[in-house]
């Protein structure tokens, strides 16, 4: 153990293992949408997660990409925690103000002394750390973060920490920037991967207009990896459906994931297209060597594709396995098919 | 398919080669642009219709003080045309500003600082910039009307300030005597900024508008720019892609109030004095006024627009006023125009988002959103680069 924060990580931590989540549950009110599920994703695996409508998989889905926070369980990326409850939160304030208060007591004890320059000096300085720690605390640039990490403390990952960990996703229902080039869709999801900044953008530097070259010819390659090359010039909402899926996938590869997670990635595709997207994923995994979860309620469609697979019906899990162990489970067939009247 | 499809590229008519002209050399195009506006505005004002309004002095004033309201407009476009949040109280930063000129510059002013204008106007923008961070960091969970209540909040609150903190700004007088910009003689050119002259003020405006133009282009085409436009098309997805959604926020008020800030500095130096007055709602919403008229997200639009409003504001209701005296005319002659212009600009609006929502000059994306139809993408498209792909 290096890293401070992996003392929260379970004991069974392997290397191999990319996500791990870990007795996830997320209450809204009284219902408990997700209870005490655990996943565990191997690098370079294809897991689905399924169940019928109303199972808990979209609120499992979006806990671990980081929009809603579990009301308790962990979900670690390649051995890091990411997400879970706080651990001692309250010594965050803490870091705001002590920087400030101990820059004010110094001015005070210079005013005392007779040094007028430095109290004032002091003063400035102090209002500066305390504007820039709380700040801070809002943005969480990575120094920040790195502070909280020295003193122990945890805080959930945002959506945006979870892609720079490694984390690509598409959504349900599409949900592209609609008026913005299929081209530019891809850009967008490179943001991370670009180093521009705001010097470089006023300066029009060589380095920046080098580095947008090569973003749109990577962007282009992307495209031609999902199919839809020389498409880049088009609108996104102009793409007919099963595109527009195709560059859902395009636009979270362009974060360079190490695991790419699908929200039913066939939701309202005809069998053609499903087989297609299906082809898209296995292809995934051969030529960039990531890992895939897949989250769907048609138990048909994973099936042939998924290393393991996890089923879940109330917001429990109540099957896990291979795709044949997890077929002759009379828990799912019950699940997806009701009881037998016997 | 159209004709326009079939025109082969960049051999085609001048208005091709013009265009793609200014698509490879923007920057360049912009300082020409500005130069021959600067040239023809003076000059088109001598000619007889516009020459019997006022004199080319009061003319070149105005357009002196246009310019600090294109200004504002390109700014506000930052973080309503491009990022998509709407900022109703943008007023403020252009107070702070105007106000932070003042307290550096005026001998009336309790700090007693003399400051010269040049380094302050960088100052003033980025005091505006804090403040534009300070006063977007409470609303970066908000969207929509609420984002646009908080605002408005924020842009009462900032000149309520200046007013009531009487012993350090004078309340309702303000703060006087704020100096004009000085420049050291070459040889034995001297260029004096006096109350009396407009034109150095005019040739500077010229100048901050250029600069202010080009940087505004390059933003919008950058990375920073692409995540204004996701952020405004879907957070959510933008955040999903690996935008950090509240810093690119934060930059999209903190660079919208830097432009005010300039504007600020500007202002203050060219009129003499600030009042609270000066910073009204109204204001603000001129402002948005100018930017919905001239087209959200179009960088030139916007110029358009507001150099239009600020004209009909400044000029050509007096005119109406002066014209329809002369006509005799039974109820018009009475009216008093410059009193109803909000009403005609509410009436402008009105007419706007019936017609034509997307702006007289819309930038592409802004008329594909609001129509869905989407006409055909007149831009050029680039040429589409052949990858080796298996």
């Amino acid at each position: 153990m290096t890293n401070q924060s992996d003392t929260a990580l379970s004991d069974t931590a392997q290397p191999d293992l990319i996500l791990v989540a870990e007795r996830v549950t997320k209450r809204f009110g009284g219902l408990v949408a997700v209870r005490d599920v655990d996943l565990s994703i191997p690098r370079g695996a294809i897991v689905s997660v399924i169940g019928p409508n109303g199972a808990g998989k979209t609120t499992f889905f979006n806990v671990i990409v980081g929009i809603s926070e579990p009301t308790a369980g962990d979900v670690s990326i390649g051995g890091r925690r990411m997400i879970g409850s706080p651990v001692r939160a309250w010594v965050e304030p803490f870091t705001w103000f002590i920087p400030a208060v101990v820059l004010a007591l110094l001015a005070t004890a210079a005013s005392y002394a007779g040094l007028e320059f430095f109290a004032l000096l002091g003063t400035v300085l102090a209002l500066i750390a305390l504007m820039t720690m709380l700040l801070a605390a809002i943005v969480r640039p990575l120094w920040y973060m790195r502070i909280l990490g020295r003193l122990g403390i945890f805080r959930s990952a945002r959506p945006n920490e979870m892609v720079a960990a490694g984390i690509g996703r598409t959504f349900q229902n599409i949900r592209l920037f609609a008026n913005m080039t299929v081209r530019e869709n891809v850009l967008v999801g490179m943001h991370l991967k670009l180093k521009a900044n705001l010097v470089d953008a006023f300066l029009s530097t060589p380095r920046s207009h080098a580095e947008e070259a090569s973003a749109e010819k990577r962007a282009e390659e992307m495209l031609a990896l999902v199919g839809l090359k020389g498409r880049g010039d088009g609108l996104a909402k102009n793409l007919p459906y099963g595109d527009q899926r195709r560059l859902e996938v395009a636009r979270a590869l362009a974060s360079e994931p190490s695991l790419l997670l699908l929200d039913e990635p066939t939701s309202g595709m005809n069998p053609n297209e499903t087989a297609e997207m299906m082809g898209l994923i296995r292809k995934l995994r051969q030529e960039l060597g990531i890992s895939v979860l897949l989250i769907e309620h048609d138990m048909g469609v994973v099936m042939g594709i998924s290393d393991q697979v996890t089923v879940l019906d109330h917001g429990e899990k109540i099957a896990e396995g291979t795709p044949e162990v997890v077929r002759a489970n009379p828990k799912v067939i019950e699940a997806y098919l009701g009881k037998p009247a016997t | 398919m159209t004709a326009r499809t079939v025109a082969p590229r960049g051999t085609g008519s001048p208005r091709t080669a013009f265009f793609q002209f200014t698509r490879e050399h923007r920057s360049l195009s912009i300082i020409l642009a500005w130069v021959v506006i600067g040239l023809a505005l003076p000059a088109i004002v001598l000619l007889p219709p516009l020459s019997t309004f006022q004199n080319q002095v009061v003319w070149v004033d105005g357009f002196a003080l246009s310019g600090v309201y294109i200004l504002l407009a390109l700014g506000l476009n930052i973080v309503v045309g491009f990022a998509g949040l709407l900022d109703l109280g943008y007023a403020a930063f252009f107070a702070i500003g105007s106000y932070t000129f003042a307290f550096a510059a005026s001998p009336q002013a309790i700090t007693h600082l003399n400051i010269p204008f040049w380094p302050m106007l960088v100052v003033g923008a980025l005091v505006a910039a804090l403040f534009g961070i300070l006063l977007g960091a409470p609303t970066l969970r908000l969207r929509g009307d609420y984002l646009a209540i908080v605002t408005l909040g924020f842009g009462e609150i900032v000149p309520a300030i200046f007013l009531n903190a009487d012993a350090y700004t004078k309340g309702t007088n303000g703060i006087g005597g704020i100096p004009q910009p000085q420049l050291p003689c070459v040889g034995s050119v001297c260029v004096h900024f006096t109350f009396l002259d407009p034109f150095p003020f005019y040739v500077t405006m010229l100048g901050i508008l250029a600069v202010v133009m080009i940087l505004i282009y390059r933003l919008q085409d950058s990375r920073l720019g692409r995540a204004w436009m996701a952020i405004r098309e879907d957070e959510l997805a933008a955040a999903s892609s690996g935008i950090n959604t509240i810093t690119t926020k934060l930059l999209a008020f903190a660079l919208g109030a830097s432009t005010a800030g300039f504007a600020g500095v500007f202002s203050a130096s060219k009129l003499g004095n600030v009042t609270p007055d000066q910073f009204q709602f109204a204001v603000s919403f001129t402002i948005l006024a100018m930017v919905v008229l001239g087209g959200m997200g179009n960088i030139w639009g916007v110029v358009i627009g507001a150099f239009t409003l600020y004209t009909i504001q400044s000029v050509l209701l007096k005119e109406l006023n002066q014209f329809f005296q002369g006509q005799h005319v039974p109820i018009l002659q009475n009216i008093d125009f410059v009193q109803y212009q909000y009403l005609l600009y509410g009436l402008a609006l009105v007419g706007m988002m019936l017609l034509r929502p997307e702006g007289l000059f819309p930038s592409n994306r802004r008329r594909r959103e609001l129509h869905q139809e989407a006409a055909e993408d007149t831009e050029l498209a680039p040429p589409t680069q052949e990858i080796g792909d298996s």
